[in-house]
């Protein structure tokens, strides 16, 4: 009885740390809605600033920018199909190879590999995922180019190049550097990222899942593509789209490889450009007006892309996880 | 017990006999794993070739830079023998270094924000929309904003400007985890120090942010490995320095941008330092990864 | 979280210390006299402390950012007009000479075996001629054993002064290419099979690497990575070969202190050893420079480079400019500069 009766009244100390801490919270509300407020504003600006700059071009060239093959600095004629053909067909490579490698990697890594292989090639794999990624550039460019040019184009050429209609896709010159080149190296660039997310998301699935399915008799095969592969799809998926998203911004490696060509040409052999390496070589010194506004035309095509291709990855995974009942 | 004896006590009659199994799905079944392992490590072997190949070019020649002079020389004039790196990599440090100073207080606050307040506000679910949208931004385009506000406004290049741009790609990085991170802390933890009577700020600072301390400092590690390897962004902020400066209001050396520089010029010992630098981003960017796993890897499993 | 917040205090407190009392100018423009320019930047640094910062973005990005006032000074080596200087309020001078040669990539072609002259190379690069074994190659160079592949053509990527030296030439010398391709810092090159590269590094990169290709650098670059260059037939008819005696040959004949902001193109220079893609890189000043302290140490280290740093750039392979005009730039440019 005491004990309640004492609840009765709450003494003026209790009263006055109870009113501080009324403030405080308001404090504490106020002041981190600010910071999350900061960083919205501040991402917001970066969007709008770039909408703003891109108008101009945007105003003189209309929406036939983003599909004008126009890239004339002298004659102050710009379009930008050029450039985004060059990020979406580099990053499409990147990712037809880079995805079914990872997969691959990360399955022997969890499924096959011996135990003490695990950590150090586990180790390699994160290595390659913290190498910068102008070294993928220089180790492409004075590497793998020449390589590529010697033995490797010349192959294709022959084989998949005889086929008819498809082999328009393997014709030109062989200079070793040109879009498809840039797509292996960035390629090579993203499948580390992609493995070690796919590897970690893998590790996570609980043993009793996996077992369950290896005690009714499943093939290790079986139990990946059935068991492991749906538990983990959400996972699997965002590190696809952080490897596409880091692919389609990629500057440095790009640049190196990708031979700075204004041009476009049914053949992955020639020399292109992206939108990334247009920025990095052009943005020093176009000067204010169609020039300047172009490329900030393009920069805004690349953050459309980037939202587009996160936008269908999202609807892809509510797709997913409302056909398994797990979302109404 | 084998299979014949379960199956005499349960009363199935040829328990051992795989007869009854149909052969042929069953090889079936076996081959397409067959194939499907064998796929699975051939994509391991081509993919660890190719990572195996870069790794061991980098190693080998960043390797021969690697010395005192490194640390202690700055960069060489063209043609001028030997140098380092001394001037890029403090510069490095620095833009680095300020940018986690100025984006983990930014980072883990808004990320507080969107966990504690983010189930029921609109400009929470924004937040949260455009910083996953940013996470995957293009750095370059980052740079250029930052060179539109900050260098022509100010008719300087800075490394203030570099860090502004550093932070930008950093900030949504550590917003993300740390929100996830907080958001994986058990709810009773939180309730039980409500029930206490607990202030909201008390909670989210010495309860929740506490449980999920390693994972946010996973995220600041994992963000700072990011910055740590960026050129684009800088290329039109910092700029480069040819001197050693720790004057952040002025153009800034840098080891990205000079690995940049140096790696297509035609001078050797140029080409030596871009390697040596390449190794040097390397190894700090895995030593905060692996950092940041083991800090990790012990909370999970205690 | 302790020491954390003492290591950025410590960090934050580095970046706040004042650097020592020497200036700290930035320059930024045209990688065609970047070795230059950077060493004698080091050789002021051990003479008096002060740093000189430069960064080779290209001639365009040069003319760009001084015009942007983010930098005390741009280099260009595509000359402004001078109506725009006065538009702007800038003055210019030469401050170094050097030479564009082309250079190949072909197996079995040794430096300076290719003979050809303007119209042919102007051909080259136009796509015109778009195969080594092309008759018009053989015919210049018989004896020469040439393999037959198709050219690739190595350009800049960046509006570069180099590019406007090049064309200039090209121009000066085929019709053909004046009237299809221009001249400038920009141009749209029409060979199919264009390769871009950034900076004369970049375009030195790409020609090492890729088999049967040719482009143009600076001559410091195409010595260094020693490239295979192309000899070529000058205005007199003569063959020469690019060296430090054949640039001053050609620039021997101009007489700057005539040129009203002293911007031209000395290309297809008479003479009987002149260099024909010879070019002088320059430098752009404001009259009325809003940090005058920097001004007056830029004025300082190019008056240093003038008089002490002859040697460091006849070692590069460059031409410093003779004492008349750098008396005249000295008169008549260096004190149009407002410093106090």
């Amino acid at each position: 009885m005491d004990i309640l009766q004492s609840h009765s009244a709450p003494t003026p100390q209790a009263l006055r740390i109870a009113k501080l801490q009324r403030v405080q919270d308001f404090l504490f509300h106020g002041i981190t809605q600010f910071f999350a407020l900061s960083v919205l504003i501040a991402l917001m600006g970066i969007l709008i600033s770039l909408i703003i700059n891109a108008w101009p071009a945007l105003n003189t060239f209309g929406p036939g920018f983003f599909i004008s093959q126009e890239w004339d600095v002298v004659k102050g004629e710009f379009g930008g199909l050029i450039a985004i053909y060059g990020t979406v067909v580099t990053s499409v490579i990147a990712l037809l190879i880079a995805v079914p490698l990872s997969f691959g990697i990360a399955v022997f890594l969890t499924e096959l590999c011996p135990g003490p292989l695990r950590r150090p090639l586990g180790t390699a794999v994160e290595l390659l995922a913290a190498v910068p990624s102008i070294i993928y550039g220089m180790f492409g460019l004075f590497i793998f180019a020449p390589l590529f040019a010697e033995y490797i184009q010349p192959v294709l050429a022959s084989t998949l190049g005889q086929v008819p209609g498809f082999g328009i896709l393997f014709s030109g010159a062989f200079n070793g550097i040109g879009i498809l080149c840039a797509g292996l190296i960035l390629a090579m660039m993203i499948l580390p990222f992609i493995a070690s997310v796919m590897r970690d998301v893998f590790e996570i699935v609980p043993p009793v899942l996996k077992e369950s399915a290896y005690g009714i008799g499943c093939t290790t095969w079986e139990v990946v593509k059935n068991v492991v592969l749906p538990y983990t799809k959400a996972g699997v998926i965002g590190g696809v789209m952080l490897g596409l998203g880091r692919a389609l911004g990629e500057t440095m490696a790009v640049t190196f490889v990708i031979g700075n060509a204004h041009r476009l040409s049914p053949s992955l052999f020639s020399p292109g450009t992206s939108i990334a390496s247009t920025l990095a070589n052009e943005f020093g010194e176009a000067e204010a007006g169609n020039h300047l506004s172009s490329l900030f035309a393009l920069g805004l095509a690349l953050f459309i892309i980037t939202f587009i291709v996160l936008a269908f990855a999202k609807w892809m995974l509510n797709n997913m996880e409302k056909k398994q009942g797990l979302k109404t | 017990m084998d299979a014949q004896q379960y199956g005499e006590e349960a009363g199935i009659e040829n328990m051992n006999n795989t007869s009854n199994i149909d052969k042929n799905i069953f090889a079936q079944r076996k081959r397409a794993n067959k194939i499907g392992l064998t796929l699975s490590m051939g994509a391991m072997l081509l993919g660890m070739v190719f990572l195996l190949w870069i790794l061991s070019v980098l190693l080998f020649k960043g390797f021969s830079a690697i010395s005192l002079d490194l640390f202690t020389h700055s960069t060489p004039a063209p043609g001028s023998e030997g140098g380092g790196l001394a001037n890029a990599i403090v510069g490095s440090l620095l833009l680095v270094g300020t940018c986690t100073f100025f984006s983990t207080p930014i980072g883990v606050l808004a990320g507080l924000y969107l966990s504690e307040y983010g189930d029921r506000s609109r400009v929470a679910a924004i937040t949260r929309f455009v910083t996953d949208i940013m996470l995957s931004a293009p750095s370059i385009v980052i740079g250029l904003f930052v060179y539109a506000f900050i260098v022509a406004q100010a008719r300087h290049f800075s490394g203030w400007a570099g860090t502004v741009a550093l932070a930008l790609i950093a900030i949504p990085v550590v917003v993300r985890t740390t929100e996830n991170m907080l958001r994986l802390v058990p709810g009773s933890l939180r309730e039980a120090a409500y029930a206490l009577g607990t202030p909201k700020w008390k909670v989210a600072f010495k309860v929740t942010l506490r449980a999920a301390q390693s994972g946010v400092m996973t995220g600041i590690l994992l963000a700072l490995a990011r910055v740590s390897g960026e050129t684009a962004p800088l290329l039109f902020t910092a700029l480069n320095n040819q001197f050693f400066s720790t004057n952040m209001n002025a153009p800034m050396a840098n080891l990205p941008v000079v690995i940049f520089q140096f790696a297509m010029s035609p001078y050797d010992n140029w080409v030596e330092l871009a390697w040596g630098g390449a190794l040097l981003i390397t190894f700090a960017v895995l030593g905060l990864n692996i950092l940041a796993r083991v800090v990790f890897r012990e909370k999970v499993q205690g | 979280m302790n020491s954390f917040l003492k290591k950025a205090l410590f960090i934050s407190a580095i970046s706040f210390t004042p650097v020592a009392f020497a200036a700290d100018m930035t320059g930024a423009g045209a990688t065609f006299p970047y070795p230059i320019y950077a060493k004698w930047a080091e050789a002021y640094k051990a003479k008096t402390g002060s740093n000189l910062n430069y960064q080779s973005i290209g001639s365009s990005g040069g003319i760009k950012q001084i015009k942007a006032k983010t930098v005390d000074f741009g280099a260009t080596d595509n000359p402004v007009k001078f109506e725009e200087l006065e538009k702007d309020g800038m003055v210019q001078f030469p401050a170094i000479i050097g030479g564009v040669v082309p250079v190949m990539n072909v197996d079995g072609v040794k430096p300076g075996e290719l003979k050809l002259d303007g119209p042919t190379l102007a051909d080259i690069f136009q796509g015109v001629i778009s195969d080594w074994g092309d008759k018009r190659i053989a015919l210049m160079n018989p004896g020469v054993k040439i393999p037959s592949g198709p050219i690739t053509v190595v350009t800049r990527a960046d509006g570069s002064g180099t590019t406007a030296i090049f064309t200039d030439y090209l121009a000066k010398t085929s019709t053909l290419f004046k009237d299809a391709v221009g001249s400038g810092a920009n141009v749209k090159w029409p060979a199919a099979s264009t390769v871009g590269g950034k900076g004369n590094e970049g375009v030195a990169a790409n020609v090492t690497r890729v088999k049967n290709s040719v482009g143009y650098v600076e001559y410091a670059y195409a010595k260094k990575n020693k490239m295979t260059f192309i000899s070529l037939k000058n205005k007199d008819g003569n063959y020469v070969s690019p060296d430090d005696l054949t640039f001053s040959a050609a620039a021997a004949g101009t007489d700057w202190s005539k040129i009203p902001g002293m911007g031209t193109f000395i290309t297809n220079a008479s003479g009987a050893k002149s260099w024909p893609i010879t070019g002088a890189s320059f430098i752009l000043l404001y009259k009325n420079p809003e940090n005058k302290a920097n001004a007056a140490e830029v004025i300082k280290f190019f008056d240093f480079a003038f008089k002490d740093g002859k040697k460091m750039a006849e070692e590069l392979d460059y031409v410093p400019m003779p004492d008349v005009t750098t008396e005249f730039i000295r008169k008549n440019v260096f004190a149009k500069v407002v410093t106090k």
